[in-house]
């Protein structure tokens, strides 16, 4: 029987995909069996186009604990017996269609993925992009997203320590919502993710299935938004107390022992969770989807197999202890019921009663074809790298203007807005709370911290996708580094467009080869990570995003550096150049000539053996305890760095180093690491000796102290005027 | 002293309150599950803050109903000291050990932020630490802070020196732009009439200890720990 273009489309998969599961099967797949390859051979389930080009990204390291990609979240020891699990996930397509709920239950998801390898969630982090802020619809997102974020993190009891959020246009239509989570394990205490064992039952715990989110995998994460179609019942609804009880009780249940593994049930439900967790032992599963509990009468195996019901766990337990584990879940008034049992024999069977619904080998739905793609230079390059930003004109407009105007900008303005609707206290381990590079976290009963942050930079991607990737993982382990952390690991969440287009599938192998020399310079795997494709409308593709997540430690909390400039009389100083440059060429991609000059040109450079330089560095000089202060140079180049350290500081800066005519360039140019670092006057000869056995250039840049911000001839601002026009900013754009 | 650190579900200050207990104060302490009824060995009892039953219906409203919520009412009727923190504090007024209700605050968003207390009366069982006029730096972490109560209940309040904290600038000063949620009269944290019952929006418990950013909830905790059971 011919399969029709609507059933294809309906669960976007291709006709050349089709007849390779006919083939494989033997036989043709009826419908329940159908939507299934539909979600586990989606993109977003099957990783098609990015997989083969994912495995060169660095994965080992001494101090990971399981291989990458084989459990839900990488795991990172910390020493003391303890390892921290952190990953970072795309939620981008639902939270277009229904902001809130999208964003909300994208927490939840990641939230979930954390747990179910035993560890308590510990933090969250979000990294957010939207159309410009003068637009209502963007607005409308925007807000949506934060109440979605502060909604369902605070409810849960997971505090939200940081994130980043940027608008563009790139964005409109298709804003980015990552949603990152870090949690804590004693190292004894993980979980595995994959179930063996003849008998050993499967355990559905949390929430009733409902009829939301079917096909939110192949439906709305792997397509793009082409048509006007009614999406929103493929979003899914949260349920952020049902997640906190699920949270305590399946904790509490590990501590039975008895739990031989656990899975969250997210993108693709009950069909993907059941599957991948016997998919790595080789084994098979029978589940009667009769048994599992239902939130709507009438509900088809189709539905019950697809749904995207939020709020699920699914748990493997001997029999014979099957008891001692649903106790646990039944003090805590957990729905948990047995709806299945491992097999040895390689498929996944799916009864409803008595009647044999859809038999499937497992091998074959955990495999999907996976393509390489022959990815094309865009054209658009010829002409951004073209720009010849020497012949940019000097603006008119004050440097002194400039500034406030890019303090000011969303992007750069202070986030406060955002980050005093999340919970960033719970827990009590927050050591540095959002607003500074890096947050840092306590780890109770040693002396530690972990620092996280969550960075990335679209424009610089889309200038150059070499580059731009080698940039994100730099940048994330620079504001590690700027709080005094050593940077142990990232996790990735790559937003591009559509990868079946040559010139997308460019950006992403090259995004991903810069990511891959980066991690290999700077020493850091990537853990986990999550790729969400066909972020475009009507074949305008955003700019490619990938985000990285990182994650670092320092051995002494105590030691940790703030961005804010302390006592009156300290020095200043750039790490990573002899001189502050007034070279165009580091105006590419910068704010600045967005801002200012209405382009997005230029060609963005690294030298990554200077960056590992200046990293440690910095870092040296913190553990010293040399450093008050240090704040990497990014978003609006070293004018806004000092300002910001001004601002954080509460204290004024004077300048003395020599600006030349390119003045532009020199105050607001993104030339890379670079860090701005204060300190006592004491304390310079024993800086200098560092950089000098780090054989890092530096200069110094003037003074910390009275209330002004000032950079003769060009700047003398009083500080409440930077105050006012940071501050205000974001909520100034939200009108 | 020994603290009783009662858990609904969904209650998420627990541990924080624990650590501080034990780890801070140096005492003892245990979790009291809200199905529990077993008061024994506790000195002092407290409701940390949280989303029990997800603020579901109205915060506060479904924990009421919980049977450990008898053995607080009367762990309190024996006089025994009850702290309510936050979520704790909607909860007691559900229950209605405290009189008055937190409301949506009126600007219908959450706020996590430090604010200022004024105490108005130190000489209660959680603040005869305090000075008369201090001033304590403390976090809140809510979206339903607003306190209300009707004119009788306020007058009555105010004559029995029964509220404990208003909302004030650095200075001391109560006003319109310190308040961050609303609250009539800038009222933070209320006393029972008999005077063992506290019940506080901020979180003390989240400043105890310098690396958090301050030192402030010890005030309360310590004035706890005076009192002799």
């Amino acid at each position: 029987m011919p399969i029709s273009k609507e059933t294809l489309d309906e669960i976007a998969l291709s006709e050349v995909e089709y007849k390779a599961i006919v083939e494989r099967l033997g036989r043709e797949p009826n419908s329940l069996e159908l939507g299934m390859f539909g979600s586990m051979w989606s993109e977003h389930c099957g990783y098609k186009h990015s997989k083969l080009l994912l495995r060169q990204l660095p994965s080992k390291s001494p101090r990971l604990l399981v291989m990458p990609g084989a459990e839900n979240a990488g795991v990172v020891d910390i020493g003391d017996g303890l390892a921290v699990v952190m990953k970072v996930e795309s939620h981008n397509h639902p939270s277009a269609v229904e902001p809130f709920q999208g964003a909300a239950t994208g927490v939840g998801g990641i939230v979930r993925d954390i747990f179910a390898m035993g560890a308590r969630p510990i933090a969250l982090l979000n990294s957010l992009r939207f159309g410009p802020l003068d637009q209502a619809q963007n607005r409308s997102l925007f807000r949506g997203v934060v109440a979605g974020i502060s909604w369902y993190g605070n409810c849960i009891g997971v505090p939200d320590v940081g994130g980043e959020v940027s608008f563009s246009t790139s964005y409109s239509g298709n804003p980015l919502i990552n949603a990152m989570c870090v949690g804590l394990v004693e190292k004894g205490r993980m979980v595995r993710a994959s179930a063996s064992g003849l008998g050993n039952l499967l355990i559905l715990v949390g929430a009733d299935t409902g009829r939301d989110g079917i096909h939110g995998a192949s439906g709305l994460a792997s397509r793009t938004f082409e048509e006007e179609r009614e999406m929103r019942p493929t979003v899914q609804v949260g349920n952020p107390f049902l997640e906190k009880v699920l949270i305590e009780g399946c904790l509490e249940a590990l501590d039975t022992g008895y739990i031989l593994a656990m899975q969250d049930l997210g993108a693709a439900g009950l069909t993907s969770t059941v599957v991948e967790s016997v998919a790595r032992s080789g084994s098979g599963a029978i589940i009667n989807i009769e048994r599992a509990p239902r939130r709507e009468e009438g509900m088809t195996p189709y539905e019950m197999m697809l749904s995207e019901s939020q709020e699920r766990m699914l748990v493997v337990v001997s029999s014979q202890h099957e008891e001692a584990v649903t106790q646990v879940f039944d003090k805590w008034d957990l729905e948990s019921t047995v709806i299945g049992e491992v097999t040895e024999d390689g498929l996944v069977r799916v009864y409803d009663g008595d009647s044999l619904e859809a038999s499937l080998p497992v091998n074959v739905l955990t495999d999907p074809p996976l393509y390489r793609l022959q990815g094309v230079q865009p054209a658009y390059m010829g002409e951004t790298q073209g720009l010849d930003l020497e012949a940019l004109p000097i603006p008119i407009e004050s440097a002194e203007s400039i500034l406030l105007r890019l303090l000011s900008f969303p992007d750069i303005a202070g986030k406060e807005w955002i980050y005093r609707q999340y919970d960033h206290q719970v827990q009590t381990n927050t050591l540095q709370a959002p607003g500074g590079d890096a947050a840092v976290l306590r780890v109770k009963g040693t002396g530690k911290g972990i620092a996280m942050s969550t960075d990335g930079n679209g424009r610089y991607c889309y200038l150059d996708p070499f580059v731009g990737g080698i940039i994100a993982v730099a940048e994330a382990c620079r504001n590690l580094t700027c709080v005094g952390a050593e940077p142990l690991a990232i996790t990735d969440c790559l937003n591009f467009g559509n990868p079946e287009r040559p010139e997308v599938y460019y950006q992403l192998e090259q995004c991903i080869e810069g990511m891959t020399k980066a991690c290999e310079a700077l020493g850091v795997p990537v853990i986990s990570g999550n790729v969400s494709l066909y972020n475009e409308t009507r074949g305008d593709a955003i700019w490619p995003t990938p985000v990285v997540g990182s994650l670092g430690l320092l051995e002494d909390a105590e030691k940790r550096c703030t961005t804010a400039f302390k006592d009156e009389g300290d020095l200043v100083v750039l790490l990573g150049a002899a001189e502050v440059s007034d070279d165009a060429r580091y105006l590419s991609g910068s704010a600045y000539l967005e801002e200012v000059h209405g382009e997005v040109a230029g060609i963005p450079s690294i030298d990554l053996v200077l960056e590992v330089r200046v990293q440690r560095l910095c870092r040296r000089a913190i553990e010293e305890g040399l450093l008050h202060s240090a704040h990497d140079c990014a978003d609006g180049g070293l004018a806004v760095a000092l300002a910001e350290s001004c601002l954080a500081g509460g204290i004024g800066f004077n300048g003395n180093f020599s600006i030349n005519s390119g003045w532009d360039a020199a105050l607001f140019g993104e030339a890379q690491s670079r860090i701005v670092v204060s300190l006592a006057p004491d304390d310079l000869a024993a800086v200098e000796k560092l950089a000098s056995e780090q054989d890092v250039p530096w200069v110094q840049l003037g003074s910390v102290g009275r209330a002004t911000f000032s950079l003769p001839p060009l700047i003398d601002a009083p500080l409440d005027q930077l105050e006012a026009a940071w501050k205000g900013g974001l909520e100034k754009a939200l009108g | 002293m020994k603290f009783g650190i009662v858990v609904f579900p969904g209650t998420w200050s627990d541990g924080d309150c624990y650590h501080v207990a034990k780890s801070v104060l140096g005492q003892d302490a245990q979790y009291v599950w809200h199905k529990d009824r077993d008061m024994s060995g506790l000195d002092c009892l407290v409701l940390p803050g949280g989303f029990s039953y997800g603020d579901y219906l109205r915060t506060g409203a479904i924990a009421r109903f919980s049977p450990v919520m008898e053995e607080v009412e009367r762990f309190a009727d024996r006089g025994g000291l009850v702290l309510g923190i936050c979520n704790g504090f909607q909860i007691l007024c559900e229950a209605g050990l405290l009189p008055g209700v937190l409301t949506r605050n009126n600007h219908v968003q959450f706020r996590c932020q430090w604010v200022d207390l004024h105490v108005e009366n130190p000489r209660t069982s959680f603040t005869s630490d305090c000075q008369e006029g201090q001033v304590l730096h403390i976090p809140i972490s809510h979206g339903e802070g607003n306190y209300y109560a009707d004119s009788d209940t306020l007058a009555s309040l105010n004559a029995n020196g029964q509220v404990a904290f208003r909302y004030c600038t650095p200075e001391g000063e109560i006003t319109v732009e310190a308040n961050p949620n609303g609250s009539l009269e800038n009222i933070a944290g209320i006393v029972s009439e008999r005077g063992n019952v506290l019940g506080m929006m901020p979180h003390p418990e989240r400043c105890c200890e310098a690396a958090l950013g301050g030192t402030d909830g010890r005030f309360i905790f310590e004035s706890m720990l005076r009192v002799v059971v």
